[in-house]
């Protein structure tokens, strides 16, 4: 049998944002704010990639890039085959059911105007525009009932329920359409410590019963590695690293992931105690002007001559774990 | 699981829309529904008015005519409630009939400014680049004429009509609508429900239709409440001048006009009956759009 193929494959894929300075004449070029710029990827069907990196590391323009809600600037992003980025818009319309997205903020996530069987619904309906309601209806009912929202509630409006059961009615929003990926945006970020478990282990359960895959999108590790089979590090719009969950954690490779892991809580004090937490100096650079050569390199203890001339590029380590650093 | 299956078989609940929220919170204002009740009052005098009197607004009491400054005042006995006009028409039947037109005028103009002004706008803000920018320079354009000129213009060339009345206001009402909802419309398209629909693949005009449209409602209805007194205005100022509505037709502003003209001699009932519904009337419609944004100010939540 053959290796199985990647549902997803992102190759060096670029967003760039035109930026006007303020007070800029109408005539001069914009500057360029490289979001996201040259990440390669695969997606396993079934897998769950974790993606995690500070704020306004472009998370989520990757994620929006990949579901082709802001234009890309280069790169392919194949699902299945296709790239999506080179079909036309009802090309791409296709495919949208496959492939669903889940939001950081579970109230704003949610049309305040309609009630959630409506919002269930929608994408049923966009998709499906022949289903007959009835058939609608039951399949809402049974969603909701699936991620443990009381199907009579489908006359009630997003603002009577609590965050938790938005971002469920959310997640049901995703389902009903029975994608192969989920994009989660952040979507425990906004929750009680105590909901977001119960959250991602709704979207646990999901997963196996349903063999999807997810991309996990995080600001720090700790939640990524419930969940994560693989881990991408993000800094500034490039990988910095890609590791299997276990490896990542026990062996991270690159000087960040190295910060970020030290910089999470370790149950167990005398791990803790060997593990001293490293403090990145400086501030993160502007993605309007990144460093030349190893984005990292303005805040990396390891830096040498070689980090600012070359772009390290990503490079196998073994044990599933790609690392971008000429050092280590 | 049990009590999935007791939940199969009860009753759906019935959600509390924002609507209804805001219809409690409406209700608590009584500035608000005092000027609701005027303006239902008004409504009916405009609709079912005609009826009270035995006089139409067309004919001559030719008894009184000659003697219209002394003898033409309010008066039960002649079943003249308001007294005559200059001509010797029944004023409460001219009345009757301003208030239907100024109603109406008030009333095309805001629907012309919400749909027109609603969709342009949220069209331009939701597409955004390229044609929000074409879209908006044409309604800075239009704004920038001297539209009471045009209209002015408009009125001597074609002649003075009604109709040409309703196209001038159609004209110019929507355009600060579509500001308006171009604005609002910038802001909701970030939220991430509109993110989700077109994730989802929801096409551009069902997400302008659904998404978008619904939640700048509330700005756009109180708005549109409140441009209700500002076309009346207008259009008693057009009248003023002499060129709004023309006879036999009236509307508030010229019947103000014509009592105006007749202050020297005395007759203040002429000038006072349609002031007085002139005035309360546009109080109750600044209250009760006062009201409806209080009470649609998701804020107060
Ligand atoms: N539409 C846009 N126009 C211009 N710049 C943008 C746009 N969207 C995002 N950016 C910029 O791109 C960079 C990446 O943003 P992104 O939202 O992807 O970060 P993120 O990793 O998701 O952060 P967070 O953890 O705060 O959600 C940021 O510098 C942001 O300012
Ligand atoms: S390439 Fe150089 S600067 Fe970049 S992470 Fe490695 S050591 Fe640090
Ligand atoms: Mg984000």
């Amino acid at each position: 049998m053959n290796a199985p193929s990647p549902l997803l494959s992102v190759r060096d894929l670029k967003v760039w944002f035109d930026i006007k300075p303020k007070g800029a004449m109408p005539w001069t070029a914009p500057d360029k704010l490289k979001a996201v710029d040259g990440v390669d990827f695969d997606l396993m069907p079934g897998e769950t990639l974790g993606i995690v990196g500070e704020s306004g590391c472009g998370k989520s323009t990757l994620a929006r890039a990949i579901m082709r809600m802001v234009p890309s600037e280069g790169g392919t992003v194949l699902w299945l085959g296709d790239d999506l980025l080179s079909l036309t818009k009802n090309g791409m319309r296709a495919h949208r059911k496959e492939m669903q997205m889940i939001f950081q903020d579970p109230l704003a996530s949610l049309n305040p105007r309609m009630t959630i069987g409506q919002i269930v619904a929608e994408p049923l309906k966009t998709h499906f525009p022949n289903t007959p309601a009835s058939e609608v209806k039951d399949r809402v009912r049974e969603v909701l009932d699936r991620v443990g929202i009381l199907p009579n509630m489908i006359n009630r409006y997003p603002h009577e329920f609590s965050g938790g059961q938005c971002q469920r009615i959310g997640i049901a929003r995703a389902l009903i359409v029975k994608p192969q990926l989920i994009i989660c945006d952040e979507p425990v970020s906004a929750l009680d410590v105590s909901i977001q478990a119960q959250v991602i282990n709704l979207l646990m359960d999901i997963q196996e019963e349903m063999g999807l895959s997810l991309i996990f999108i995080a600001h720090d590790l700790s939640v990524v590695k419930h969940i994560s089979t693989r881990v991408m590090v993000l800094y500034l719009g490039n990988v910095v690293e890609i590791s299997e969950s276990d490896q990542l954690y026990r062996a991270p490779g690159h000087p960040y992931t190295q910060a970020l892991i030290s910089a999470v809580p370790i149950p167990d004090p005398k791990a803790h105690a060997e593990n001293e937490v490293m403090l990145l100096d400086a501030d993160l650079p502007s993605p309007l002007d990144p460093p030349s050569g190893c984005v990292f390199r303005t805040r990396c203890p390891l830096a040498e001559p070689v980090c600012a001339e070359i772009k390290p590029p990503l490079t196998d380590r073994g044990k599933g774990q790609q690392v971008a650093c000429h050092v280590i | 699981m049990t009590h999935v299956t007791n939940v199969e078989t009860a009753e759906v609940v019935k959600g509390r829309s924002l609507w209804q929220d805001a219809r409690v919170r409406f209700f608590r204002n009584k500035a608000a529904v005092a000027s609701m009740i005027i303006l239902i009052l008004v409504s009916l005098f405009a609709l079912f008015g005609g009826m009270l009197t035995p006089w139409s607004n067309e004919e001559i009491d030719w008894n009184l005519m000659g003697d219209v400054r002394t003898l033409g005042g309010p008066s039960f006995e002649t079943k003249h409630y308001f007294g005559l006009d200059p001509l010797g028409r029944d004023l409460f039947a001219r009345v009757v009939q301003g208030t239907q037109i100024s109603l109406m005028i008030g009333i095309v103009g805001a629907l012309i400014s919400v749909v027109v002004g609603t969709l342009y706008g949220a069209t331009a803000g939701f597409i955004g680049g390229r044609l929000d920018n074409i879209m908006m320079r044409i309604v800075d354009i239009l704004m920038a004429i001297p539209y009471m000129f045009v209209l002015i213009l408009l009125l001597v060339v074609f002649g003075r009509s009604i109709f040409m009345l309703f196209v001038g206001i159609g004209l110019i009402s929507w355009l600060d609508m579509a500001r308006i909802a171009r604005g609002q419309t910038l802001s909701i398209k970030n939220k991430e429900f509109v993110e989700a629909a077109i994730a989802t693949g929801v096409s551009t005009p069902k997400i302008i239709i659904r998404h978008i449209v619904p939640n700048l409602l509330g700005v756009v209805i109180v708005y549109a409440t409140l441009l209700v007194p500002s076309m009346i205005m207008f259009e008693s100022f057009i009248s003023f001048l002499g060129l709004g509505v023309q006879e036999p037709l009236t509307s508030w502003g010229a019947l103000i006009n014509e009592g105006a003209g007749q202050m020297r001699y005395g007759t203040l009932w002429m000038l006072g009956f349609p002031l007085f519904f002139f005035l309360i009337s546009l109080f109750a419609f600044f209250f009760f759009g006062d009201g409806l944004r209080d009470a649609l100010d998701p804020k107060d939540r």
